[in-house]
């Protein structure tokens, strides 16, 4: 569960929520759709607590989050592998020095089974399609057993298949009662991925039912007027 | 068997053996970690900010290691300020911050009576290493050594994903602190052998020299030192039979070594690269 109460956040003199009212249920996954800029990272960063909100706050459920990095802030060519990301998950409840038990070698062992990597697991995370890196990030929140999962952009460079994959394992983990929200861009896959729908620009626009929010008088609120006059 | 024998016969010589190679050991573990978080222009601006304070401890008789890690956080300080205070970007920051730290340290030094001493810290002098340098060293490379290794999966998610650190309850602030302490105290450690200035050197070259060969962080931390301690014995012995300073064989042996894994390297080397380029066309 997430309850987000009248956050505004800005870097310097740029707006980039607008006093972001939101309440995210557990057991669905939430789409949250916006153009450029509309302000998707920085809710993340909100809810995580990289960026502090200026006035507003933000309470949360028990339980961690996983957070799956947009592709282009991951650095592919760090010499780790698939496993060891993985285990990262686990870190939180390490002691000292992080040194893994044998519960931990289990769940990572369960997780990478869980999002079909396991005979992946040795491999450096730069030579994965965009598709498996994706639930590379997926099966580390997995292993920490985060009941809140944040998904930026996973969908962009990912192919039909892939996609298919990961939202069959993201409609799974939300059926396990966990929160799970997805930023994306892409509308066509929707009616698919979420059950509710977050129209973000600065503000909230809307909040509910995929269908309803797919209207075109929402969507040309959400991506600007002009673009969905042109296409009507 | 004489070339390696002879001069071991000095003590002066032993020494210098034994202090580079904790010092090469030490940096190059901590250079996997600067290499990948992408530190290496801040481990040139801490080890050279760290000069004043080094002089001003000698000055007033306090342990090295206190006025460098005091002047090492109070360069990092400046240049987030700078940076985040004015539309100077980061890399300029640097730049103005760490030679003018620098150039304190160089009129220090030439103000502050006894200047021989103070000298060496600029081109170490490693043939001159006392027994209690010797002593302080293996403190300070000892204290370095254990946070790294202890920490050492702390620090490859903190250079990997800090945003991941923060969301299940480490600090990466802390973490970043803490691998900036070290770095200054590695600064203090490696700059009575090689000097302030090519301190640098043995703070980036092995990591980087690692990164070519494995894809493995694990690897790394065993490739690096091991590297940095052959290349600095190499780099001595050399010296002793050239009759050439130490401190710049020491890295201009890891340096020749770099560019041979460059070349070379199976995995990440241009020779590499090429050959799977051509299996690709064929
Ligand atoms: N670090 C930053 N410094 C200054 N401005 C920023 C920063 N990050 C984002 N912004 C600005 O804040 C606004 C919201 O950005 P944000 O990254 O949250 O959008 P987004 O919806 O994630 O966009 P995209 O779809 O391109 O990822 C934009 O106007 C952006 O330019
Ligand atoms: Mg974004």
């Amino acid at each position: 569960m997430i309850r987000v109460e009248h956050v505004v956040a800005r870097y310097g003199e740029v707006l980039a929520l607008d006093d972001v009212s939101l309440s995210i249920r557990p057991g669905l996954v939430t789409g949250l759709v916006g153009m450029n800029g509309s302000g998707k990272s920085t809710l993340f960063k909100t809810l995580m607590g990289l960026v502090k909100p200026e006035r507003g706050r933000v309470l949360r459920g028990p339980g961690s989050i996983g957070y799956v990095p947009q592709s282009e802030h991951v650095d592919w060519a760090f010499p780790v592998s698939v496993r060891d990301v993985v285990m990262m998950g686990r870190y939180g409840s390490l002691g000292l020095t992080r040194r893994p038990r044998a519960a931990d070698h289990r769940a990572v062992a369960d997780a990478l089974a869980r999002v079909e990597l396991t005979d992946h697991a040795e491999r450096q995370i730069g030579q994965l399609s965009g598709g498996q890196r994706k639930r590379t990030f997926v099966a580390r929140g997995i292993a920490q057993d985060a009941r809140i999962l944040l998904l930026d952009e996973p969908f962009a460079g990912v192919d039909k298949r892939s996609e298919a994959t990961i939202v069959r394992l993201l409609r799974e983990l939300a059926a396990d009662g966990r929160t799970v929200l997805v930023s994306t861009h892409d509308l066509h896959a929707l009616p698919r991925l979420a059950d509710d729908v977050v129209l973000l620009l600065r503000r909230v626009l809307f909040h509910g039912p995929v269908d309803e929010a797919l209207r075109p008088e929402n969507l040309a609120r959400a991506f600007g007027l002009d673009v969905f006059e042109g296409v009507a | 068997m004489r070339v390696i024998i002879e001069p071991l016969q000095y003590d002066f010589m032993v020494r210098a053996l034994v202090t580079t190679v904790i010092a090469a050991v030490v940096c190059a573990l901590l250079s996997c970690w600067l290499v990948l978080v992408g530190w290496s222009l801040m481990g040139d601006a801490v080890s050279h900010a760290v000069l004043p304070g080094v002089v001003i401890a000698y000055v007033v008789g306090a342990p090295f290691a206190v006025g460098a890690l005091v002047f090492g956080f109070l360069a990092v300080a400046l240049i987030g300020a700078i940076r985040n205070t004015s539309r100077v970007k980061e890399d300029a920051a640097i730049g103005i911050v760490f030679t003018s730290l620098f150039a304190l340290g160089l009129v220090l030094i030439s103000v502050t009576p006894s200047q021989t001493d103070l000298n060496h810290i600029i081109f170490g002098n490693i043939l001159g290493v006392s027994g209690t340098d010797l002593a302080q060293i293996c403190v300070l490379a000892a204290g370095a050594f254990a946070v790294l290794v202890l920490k050492r999966r702390d620090f490859t998610l903190y250079a990997f994903d800090p945003t991941h650190a923060l969301v299940i309850g480490l600090r990466p602030r802390l973490l970043g602190g803490l691998l900036l302490a070290i770095l200054a105290l590695t600064a203090v450690v490696a700059l009575q052998v090689v000097g302030v200035i090519l301190v640098v050197a043995m703070l980036i070259i092995p990591g980087a020299t690692a990164y070519l060969l494995t894809d493995r962080f694990g690897r790394m931390l065993l490739i690096a030192p091991t590297l940095a301690a052959t290349t600095s014995v190499l780099g001595i012995y050399l010296s002793y039979w050239l009759d050439a300073a130490s401190g710049g064989l020491v890295v201009v042996v890891q340096g020749a070594l770099f560019t041979a894994v460059y070349l070379l390297s199976p995995r990440h080397g241009l020779l590499g690269r090429a050959r799977r380029r051509q299996l690709v066309n064929a």
